[in-house]
């Protein structure tokens, strides 16, 4: 089944176009990235998936539902995992995922169950009176992602969840996000090749605000004629390969 | 329930910060203690308890400006507003979960002051649970303030602006160190067309018991908080729609 059905979405700001007429289907609990050099669209995409900026014409559907029609339904099925990491410094951990659970309607029951799931998913236990501004990097993004996955999302976006993450801290995000695969429908935007060649399904590449490529990593590289993806990403960003 | 969750984590926040407990509770009190030492030593109308008080509280308030600016700005900073703008909290739950918890805190500080006024010999009086009624309007338009620098500004640009700026117009603008008539022209003028003094001198009249004179400082008060409300709600959703 569809998760995402992007039709023609384009946005415009003044006279610069960030994203220009995007056409893509993403199927339920497929693992997808979009990547490109800064400016691509990538951050704008995820903003008009997630309702948080309305697109100049175009549409999209999010399990059937518009993000221009059905903003509140949409809201209800996605969560989002911005480049910073978007937790509440004053708060703990604890603290934290309740308050996403809070918001999102939760019973006192629920909540604690599903606080009790997501720390022993990511892995939280030993951090979870710990105050969220004091932890490193790497534990911020770990909780950044549980408060995500808190409110139970059909569609997870992921935008630059490792971003200037250590080896072994993006070594262990890499493995949560591997355990989303089939569950959750999860779209993830990135300036690493390796983690885009890593985890995903299939790999949309976009260069100002046009969709270059959408594949897996497998056929892009084999329509680039290079056995490195980083090397077919260069060679299709500089129009090398059309 | 969306709104008192929310509520509830901005004033955990708030009464977190140990810098927030020193300038909202901890420098009214300090202020209130100096100037009254200054009054047993050389007497001053201006700082005779039942003057000194009520305008210490009003300008205690000023810092919930901050408080309220720092924390929007922050959020915003930090993309945790983002990241709750894609729930189904809606722009009203945003709005009254900023401002609601500020009230307590605006009270609290007043009770304090008046605490440590009744030490000082301020007299008991039932006016004092009416002055402190009455801060209620004046902190919605201090907090009002807070949304719209907050949604506007950068926390570092909230610091100079609500911690120094709004403080010292306050301050001087207010009629609680010196005197206005002592200035009087312009400065007095200009002063009497914004609501600091009016906030004052209402809260003055209120605790001495002359009802009659919180008119027309009361209109102002409200007046104002009407329309920094408005324009803080306006930018807030802007910021909103803006993301």
């Amino acid at each position: 089944m569809t998760a995402i059905r992007i039709e023609n979405l384009t946005k415009k700001y003044r006279d610069v176009t960030a994203v220009d007429a995007l056409t893509l289907s993403i199927e339920e609990g497929e693992l997808f990235s979009l990547l490109g050099v800064n400016g691509a669209g990538k951050t704008t995409t995820v903003k008009m998936l997630s309702c948080l900026t309305a697109p100049t014409s175009g549409d999209a559907y999010l399990l059937s539902k518009s993000i221009i029609k059905d903003t509140a339904e949409v809201k209800g099925l996605i969560a989002v995992s911005p480049q910073e990491t978007a937790v509440a410094p004053g708060l703990s951990v604890r603290e934290n995922l309740e308050l996403i659970c809070g918001v999102h309607g939760f019973s006192k029951e629920k909540s604690k169950e599903k606080i009790n799931e997501l720390t022993s998913l990511l892995g939280l236990d030993t951090v979870l009176s710990k105050k969220a501004g004091k932890l490193s990097g790497g534990w911020q993004r770990r909780l950044s992602i549980a408060m995500a996955l808190i409110s139970e999302p059909k569609i997870l976006f992921l935008d630059e969840p490792t971003l200037g993450l250590d080896v072994l801290a993006r070594s262990d995000l890499w493995e949560i996000i591997r355990s989303l695969k089939g569950r959750v429908t999860v779209i993830l935007t990135t300036h690493y090749m390796e983690e885009a060649e890593a985890l995903s399904d299939r790999i949309a590449i976009m260069k100002d605000g046009r969709l270059l490529i959408c594949d897996t990593a497998e056929k892009i590289k084999e329509k680039a004629q290079t056995d490195r993806f980083e090397e077919a990403f260069v060679r299709i960003v500089k129009g090398v390969v059309k | 329930m969306r709104m008192l969750t929310f509520a509830k984590r901005n004033a955990k926040e708030i009464l977190r910060d140990p810098l927030n407990l020193a300038f909202g509770l901890g420098f009214p009190l300090v202020l209130i203690l100096l100037l009254s030492a200054i009054q047993a030593s050389i007497p001053v109308e201006l700082f005779e308890i039942q003057h000194l008080t009520p305008g210490i509280t009003v300008f205690g308030l000023s810092f919930m400006t901050l408080f309220s600016a720092t924390l929007i700005a922050k959020d915003r900073n930090s993309a945790l507003l983002q990241r709750l703008y894609t729930t189904p909290m809606t722009s009203l739950d945003f709005i009254l979960g900023y401002t609601l918890p500020i009230i307590p805190i605006a009270l609290a500080e007043c009770a304090v002051c008046y605490l440590a006024a009744f030490a000082l010999g301020l007299s008991l009086s039932v006016n004092i649970l009416y002055a402190l009624l009455m801060i209620v309007p004046i902190s919605a338009f201090y907090i009002a303030l807070g949304l719209l620098c907050g949604s506007v500004l950068t926390d570092k640009q909230v610091g100079g602006v609500c911690g120094a700026l709004l403080t010292n117009l306050s301050a001087w603008l207010s009629g609680v160190w010196f005197d206005l008539d002592l200035v009087g022209g312009a400065f007095k003028r200009i002063s009497y067309a914004l609501p600091f003094v009016h906030a004052v001198d209402m809260e003055r009249a209120i605790l001495a018991g002359n009802f009659g004179e919180i008119f027309p400082h009361l209109l102002f008060v409200l007046g104002y908080t009407a329309f920094i409300l408005v324009c803080a709600v306006f930018l807030f959703l802007r910021q909103m729609k803006n993301q």
